[in-house]
């Protein structure tokens, strides 16, 4: 297919009517209203349903029911709106129903502000809603990589019944790029009919979709069997795009917009004469934490860039282990790293100033 | 040998978890026998959340997906929306429809969700133990109104059918109870009623089944039932808010 250019949030919805989705759920908030605005235009000419709800809250659980039903469905968000669907988003995950959830994320804590950000990293890793569960979390760093990510997140979810969410930014959202729409690698995907509730037509049992274990042991046994499926999530499906490190003096860590800020400042550097490598998780849960031990023995540090105060620096400390010292550079609120400011500091972690 | 009765396919064999008293076991059987009558046991999708309902996914016998405090006209309307051919009810309390669920049922009412809602209002929060609800009488004790309900601190009981009636999409609406055979078989009449306004397409449909929770109001099931006959109903009138035009 030949490439077109096309807006982040439209390309979004283009990517999940390509990859088979008919039910959108959501509710407007800037930066991420064009892709509800498009999914009202586009689903119906496909036979989809496009409904705008009440509340984020009731969309997500429009979510809910429809991917019980065993519809390929999906909502999108941004920052504020995403707090309110962590409740929807932990009955997902605890009933175990595949679906998509896109954050274009803009600054908090708070209404915080419409400019880009990254601050809902801890929020979207750690789970966010109530209990031990996890939601895959896929990072683009440019249109047609959250067009690639959108097509294969929905496979990942089916395949194991798991909410993903692509964590992108204003920027993403906003920004118009070229894109094509590439068939995602084949994947086994299992049969639905087993467990979607679509009515018994008199011929099985009531199927039950439902995250309450009243008796404890059911609950552990419930809770051992998500953990399961989670180490064959970290097993599989890691992904990461790595430059120079086993030969760097200096690494940096970023992902989405951040790390094509990074990529800027590192080819600068590279004129000058300085060794520095790049680790840009696509997957932020399950995190790369494997491929910081690639890293050249001898680099003197590694830094870590994002759009907040530091929250994937965590996962950075614990995939570094202590090997290495650790540096931050981040800001926030909607403003974004410059080259020179990361430049700077890559020179200052080289010449042993910090 | 004739059989005269038989137990409703649309209920399982599990016993219930409802205290002595409590009229829901009465309410579920209505319902499955209305599904089972309408022919729809079979296409039928319950959504039950929390509350004292909330495991009535093990009781009826048709598919079920229980949802969050509030949530079920939003999970209902999901999965309606990609099973327009189905048959989708939720059964809700007072304190899961009145108070933590108004946006839902108030939006998937005015949107005209073609889905069918029952609404047991117990004027007290049952499986919490004894909460004041939105729709506990002025004066009702409960633990978290101790002295009685105060109109001057938390305002009059809520009256859910009246304001749903007030909302175009909303094309049945009645109120009916269970506290003695009449009032059952009436509310079975409404009940098949809601459903059949599914069944024809025509849009949202409620009951409200006025009922009771003897452990929580602290009587003995029979005072109960004259507790709600006396306190409710006045507050709560009983009878159809709404139908559908050229039904009577």
């Amino acid at each position: 297919m030949a490439k077109v250019l096309m807006k982040g949030n439209e390309a979004v919805g283009a990517a999940a009517i390509e990859a088979g989705c008919r039910y959108f759920f959501g509710y407007p908030i800037t930066p991420q209203s064009e892709l509800p605005e498009y999914m009202a235009r586009e689903l119906p000419k496909v036979g989809g349903v496009f409904l705008q709800a009440e509340s984020e809250i009731a969309a997500i659980n429009m979510v809910y029911g429809a991917a019980g039903a065993g519809a390929r469905v999906m909502t999108s968000s941004s920052s504020p709106g995403i707090s309110l669907k962590q409740e929807g988003i932990s009955y997902i995950a605890g009933a175990e129903l595949p679906c998509l959830i896109v954050n274009m994320m803009r600054g908090g804590p708070g209404l915080g502000s419409i400019q880009p950000s990254q601050t809902d990293y801890f929020q979207a890793t750690r789970g966010g809603g109530n209990g031990d569960y996890r939601v895959v979390v896929l990072a683009p760093s440019n249109v047609q990589e959250l067009v690639d990510l959108i097509i294969e997140g929905f496979d990942i979810a089916d395949q194991y019944r798991n909410p993903v969410m692509i964590l992108g930014d204003g920027m993403i959202g906003q920004m118009m790029e070229p894109v094509e729409f590439k068939k995602p690698k084949q994947r086994e995907l299992p049969p639905k009919d087993d467990w979607i509730t679509n009515g018994t037509k008199g011929k099985r049992k009531p199927h039950i979709i439902n995250s309450l274990y009243l008796a404890p042991e059911e609950l552990e046994a419930h809770n051992i069997k998500l953990q399961e499926k989670y180490r064959k999530i970290r097993e599989n499906e890691v992904k990461v795009e790595s430059y120079n490190i086993e030969d760097a003096d200096v690494v940096i860590a970023a992902y989405g917009t951040t790390a094509r800020i990074v990529k800027t400042a590192i080819s600068q550097l590279e004129r000058e004469g300085y060794k520095v490598g790049l680790i840009r998780p696509i997957t932020l849960w399950p995190y790369p934490y494997d491929e910081f031990k690639k890293i050249n023995p001898q680099c003197k540090g590694i830094l870590t860039v994002e759009m907040n105060t530091g929250q994937m620096l965590d996962d950075v400390k614990i995939a570094v282990e202590g090997r290495f010292p650790v540096y931050f550079h981040g800001r926030t609120g909607g403003m974004v790293p410059t080259p020179n400011e990361i430049i700077e500091k890559v020179k200052r972690i080289h010449g042993g100033e910090m | 040998m004739a059989i005269v009765f038989e137990k409703t396919k649309g209920l399982t064999d599990v016993q219930t978890h409802y205290c002595p008293g409590c009229t829901h076991g009465i309410i579920h059987r209505l319902v499955a026998e209305a599904l089972e009558e309408l022919g729809v046991l079979d296409k039928a999708i319950g959504v039950a959340p929390v509350g004292c309902s909330v495991l009535a996914y093990k009781y009826f016998n048709c598919d079920m997906h229980e949802a969050a405090h509030g949530r079920a006209p939003a999970v209902a309307t999901g999965i309606k929306r990609v099973l327009p051919d189905n048959f989708v009810f939720t059964y809700q309390g007072d304190g899961d429809l009145a108070s933590i669920g108004t946006a839902e049922i108030v939006h998937a009412a005015h949107r005209g969700e073609k889905i069918s809602t029952i609404f047991v209002n117990n004027a007290i929060y049952g499986m919490t133990g004894g909460q004041m609800a939105p729709t506990t009488l002025v004066g009702q004790k409960a633990t978290t109104a101790p002295f009685g309900r105060d109109e001057a601190h938390c305002g009059k009981p809520i009256r859910m059918s009246e304001l749903l009636a007030t909302i175009d999409g909303a094309k049945f609406v009645e109120r009916v109870t269970v506290i003695s055979p009449a009032h059952v078989r009436k509310a079975k009449k409404a009940i098949k009623e809601c459903f059949k306004v599914q069944i024809e397409g025509k849009g949202f449909g409620i009951v409200e089944v006025l009922s009771t929770c003897p452990t929580n109001w602290g009587m003995t099931p029979t005072e109960a039932l004259k507790w709600l006959e006396e306190n409710m109903i006045p507050y709560y009138p009983l009878g159809n808010f709404k139908r559908p035009e050229g039904v009577e």
